[in-house]
């Protein structure tokens, strides 16, 4: 049988053979439970300790700055709702327009909660734009969350120069480098040092198994936890770890910063390769003149809708997305596009493809031709029914 | 909990585990701590007419960091005078055995079960 | 024989192989993203997410939609008591149920909510560690708005009257929640008869992976809850994040083996801790905490007087037990459980749990029986409060010269 291409990377990947030869002892033997006392727990204990460091090393924190989750909404939920505990009263939040739904829906909640949100708008290539930032510091906004990269678009944000811009104010700035982590270069230390307090991360994006991510943390932002009960991770987030899939995070952490350079560099290219074509056959790709992750390829197909695209696409063997993984289900056009002013006709036909580390060339020009053959059949069709 | 090497010895291999006749001649006794907190020593001393000690025993209810402690205080108490025996500091007993910060009391308490032996002892021979 | 041997599986339990084997697939081919919807990837996954729902569902004779995932049973406490406190509260009332020796997941969330205006009544239990239902009945209020029991206790193992409270909160139209993260494979479990609302659910207590669990949430009649984590919309808006399908495969494959051999395990498991309980009792001074018959098969916890717990731990490290709970013995409070129960201090730090499970034999059993035989005997020629038991003095009356 014909195995499907995989090229929804942004929205989870395969896991990496080292990541689960390094899981597989802690779904068998090594079983421990971290809190208890005797071997197994320690055994558990010291494994946890390890992917910490691992996890550390890949985004330049300290090990004791890492908080491990289930995952990375989780991670944003607890920065988001446990900082805001944190205030007496609640104020101002600012959050990017473009952002993932489970910071834009942990903002709603804390707005109705009492804070007021302010969504920051963003240029047509998906960038902040500044006058946004300068008026929600004007309101006093006291948290804010701008994501890295997009998960959509995979544009980058300059977030240093933001959170730089931001520490006039007494804020708290987070940061969700869910989509960043492994294709870019992620430094918590440089970026702590321009200002921004927290970051999130997780596992599934990055060839680890999905249950694990992780908050960074800046210490000195004091956090209520979303999950109180036995006191695990400093108190700010209980349950038993997930020994298995937080080992699995550390390797994936590792085997993400040592392949970091080379893949980012096979990943362009293979992606200018699909831009040409996609150009070719006269797509509109989004955030093209941005600062994009070198994965990602969002675009549409003028009056082609793009879920009976992706439809075609599959049955074709090619594994793509029509928008953000999480929201798929809900026929509302992408909330990023929109926020881009790309007109609704145009976002409908939206197409994201995502590459990974084990992309080929050959499966781009599989895909091309594939798509090629799609769009065709479907113009010919929409023209016929005109 | 990792416990040190010698603490996991004095645990497992004891010194001087037992005691003498409380009202013998020259014994004095001390006994510290309380159930409740989880740690009770009984040190005593057998006091030559020199004023020597020439032996020790102990029985400790506690985790192995107090053994331990009473244990290695029993060896140290051995040969001293009743005055030297006082000059044994908890610090030298913690760093001896490298008790980590949360086992420090056991250090104490065997410090205080010398103190205790030793007022007994001069109780007793005031009188 | 492998030494330590395992005694703690209410810590957490080795994941059964038939489970690991269903859930290899998930972690290397089939790895889409279950709410991927535009290809098959998503599809395949998505299915067996459903599938080890209906396995979940199967066990307490629940509908697969009423079950919710979540990371464990922790989360599945806090979003239960939260959730539904901040639903109902403003209607139904402020006031909170719980019980001294709940678990600390539900606890700590308990003191959360005191902090967020709710009143907490904790109530104690009687000298077997069972809830004594007058007392039970006396402490709701006419604001009372949820009632948390937990079904079976972790430390002791004792077994709550569920379906008495359930009646009793039904009536007085009580919300009620049960942290069953002990019970599954243990105990059997009707929630189509059990009048309970919200129930939560481990996996790794039961031969599963750790970081998945679930909550129950009634559909008839309806319960509803205020989400603790937001975004994305999955699990009908009750738990947003991304579904970890290996995980949850392999906890629907571990109820689904509860399910179907938990039968025959409990009396294989019983007759093993009675074997290891009849191996203890000619030790002098030995107590077994919480009741013998309200109880699970699996638990043992008994106090060995005038021994102090951590030195006998350290004693018997050839067994991997615990003394007090596995989230809270990294501290040296004595186990505020058996402080419920009313033992002192004393034989509350004497205590040792052991918890026994599918992978161990007779003859692992009789080598503990024998280890502490030994052991015991020793700590207690060193102990100076046996002594003075030998020599018949009441230590209750001495004076202890307190540090």
């Amino acid at each position: 049988m014909f195995a499907p291409v995989y090229l929804d990377h942004n929205a989870t990947t395969p896991m990496a053979a080292p990541v689960l030869e390094a899981m597989l002892p802690f779904l068998q033997g090594q079983y421990g439970n971290p809190s208890s006392r005797h071997e197994y727990g320690r055994a558990a204990r010291r494994a946890v300790d390890m992917a910490r460091q691992q996890v550390a090393a890949a985004v330049g924190c300290h090990p004791t700055e890492v908080i491990f989750t289930s995952g990375g909404s989780e991670a944003n939920n607890l920065f988001l709702k446990g900082a805001a505990a944190g205030f007496r009263h609640p104020g101002v939040l600012a959050v990017s327009a473009i952002e993932h739904p489970c910071v834009r829906n942990t903002a709603r909640q804390l707005e109705r909660q009492g804070w007021q949100l302010l969504e920051l708008p963003v240029d047509g290539n998906g960038r902040l734009e500044p006058a946004g930032l300068v008026k929600a510091l004007s309101a006093g906004a006291r948290l804010w969350s701008v994501m890295l990269a997009n998960n959509e678009t995979g544009l980058i944000q300059n977030v240093a120069a933001m959170a730089e811009q931001v520490r006039a104010g007494r804020g708290w700035f987070h940061t969700d480098a869910v989509q960043a982590l492994g294709k870019m270069a992620v430094d918590f230390r440089l970026l702590n040092q321009a200002g921004v307090h927290a970051l999130t991360v997780s596992a599934h994006k990055i060839h680890g198994p999905k249950g694990a991510g992780a908050l960074i943390l800046d210490k000195r932002v004091e956090l209520t936890p979303l999950i109180a009960g036995g006191g695990q991770e400093r108190g700010l987030r209980s349950g038993t770890e997930n020994v298995a899939a937080i080992v699995g995070f550390g390797v994936a952490c590792e085997l993400a910063l040592a392949r970091l350079e080379g893949l980012s560099v096979r990943l362009f290219a293979l992606r200018t390769r699909l831009e040409a074509g996609l150009q070719r056959l006269g797509a509109r790709i989004f955030a093209a003149d941005g600062m994009r992750l070198p994965n990602t390829s969002y675009f549409a197909f003028a009056d082609l809708d793009g879920e009976t695209l992706v439809g075609k696409l599959d049955r074709a063997g090619f594994a793509v997305a029509s928008g953000a993984a999480c929201s798929s289900a809900n026929p509302e056009p992408s909330h990023v596009l929109q926020a881009m002013g790309v007109p609704e006709q145009l976002s409908r036909g939206a197409v994201r493809v995502s590459l990974g580390a084990e992309t080929s060339e050959e499966n781009i020009d599989q895909f091309l031709g594939a798509l090629e053959t799609t769009v065709s059949s479907l113009k010919n069709l929409t023209a016929l029914s005109r | 909990m990792s416990y040190s090497v010698k603490v996991i010895d004095h645990y497992e291999n004891p010194r001087n585990v037992g005691g003498f006749d409380k009202d013998e001649e020259g014994v004095g006794t001390g006994m510290v701590g309380a159930p409740a907190c989880g740690d009770v020593m009984k040190l005593q001393i057998k006091v030559g007419q020199d004023g020597v000690i020439e032996d020790a025993k102990f029985k400790t209810y506690g985790c192995g960091s107090a053994i331990a402690s009473s244990s290695l205080v029993t060896e140290w108490v051995k040969g001293k005078t009743v005055e030297q025996a006082l000059e044994i500091k908890n610090t030298q007993i913690a760093e001896e055995l490298a008790l980590p910060p949360v086992k420090i009391h056991c250090s104490i308490l065997a410090e205080d079960a010398i103190k205790a032996a030793v007022a007994d002892y001069k109780k007793k021979h005031s009188e | 024989m492998k030494l330590p041997i395992y005694l703690d599986y209410s810590a957490t339990t080795p994941v059964d192989p038939r489970v690991a084997e269903k859930m290899i697939p998930y972690l290397t081919e089939k790895f889409g993203n279950p709410a991927s919807r535009s290809h098959s990837f998503g599809w395949e996954a998505e299915a067996a997410v459903e599938e080890a729902r209906e396995q979940v569902a199967a066990l307490v004779n629940a509908d697969a939609k009423e079950i919710v995932w979540t990371s464990g049973a922790t989360e599945s406490n806090n979003l239960a008591i939260k959730g539904a406190a901040n639903f109902y509260g403003a209607t139904k009332g402020k006031h909170l149920i719980t019980v001294k020796t709940e678990h600390k997941a539900v606890l700590d969330t308990m003191r959360e909510m005191e902090r967020q205006g709710f009143q907490v009544t904790y109530l104690d239990v009687q000298e077997n560690g069972l809830i004594d239902l007058e007392v039970f009945k006396a402490a709701l209020r006419p604001d009372t708005c949820l009632v948390s029991v937990m079904f079976v206790n972790n430390e002791i193992g004792v077994v709550q009257p569920i379906a008495e409270i359930g009646e009793i909160c039904r009536e007085k139209g009580v919300l009620f929640h049960v942290d069953a993260a002990q019970a599954t494979g243990k105990v059997a479990i009707d929630l189509d008869k059990l009048k309970v609302d919200l129930m939560s659910f481990s996996a790794h207590k039961t031969y599963g992976p750790k970081g998945i669990g679930a909550l129950y949430v009634r559909r008839k009649p309806r319960v509803r809850l205020e989400a603790q984590m937001h975004g994305g919309g999955h699990e009908r808006g009750f738990r947003s994040g991304t579904l970890a399908t290996h995980q949850i495969v392999g906890m629907g494959e571990a109820f689904r083996i509860a399910r179907e051999e938990m039968a025959e395990e409990n009396a294989r498991i019983g007759k093993l801790r009675d074997r290891l309980l009849k191996g203890l009792s000619d030790i002098d001074c030995v107590y077994v905490n919480g009741d013998l018959e309200q109880r699970v098969p699996h638990n043992l916890n008994i106090s060995f007087a005038y021994v102090e717990g951590e030195s006998l731990l350290m004693a018997i490290k050839d067994l991997a037990v615990s003394s007090g709970s596995a989230c809270t013995s990294a501290s040296l409070e004595p186990s505020y459980v058996l402080r419920a129960l009313g033992r002192d201090d004393e034989l509350a730090h004497s205590s040792i749990r052991f918890t026994i499970g599918r992978f161990n034999t007779e003859a692992e059993i009789d080598y503990a029986v024998k280890l502490l035989h030994q052991k015991i005997g020793k700590l207690r020629e060193m102990s100076p409060l046996w002594e003075m038991v030998q020599e018949g003095i009441d230590l209750s009356t001495v004076q202890w010269a307190a540090h």
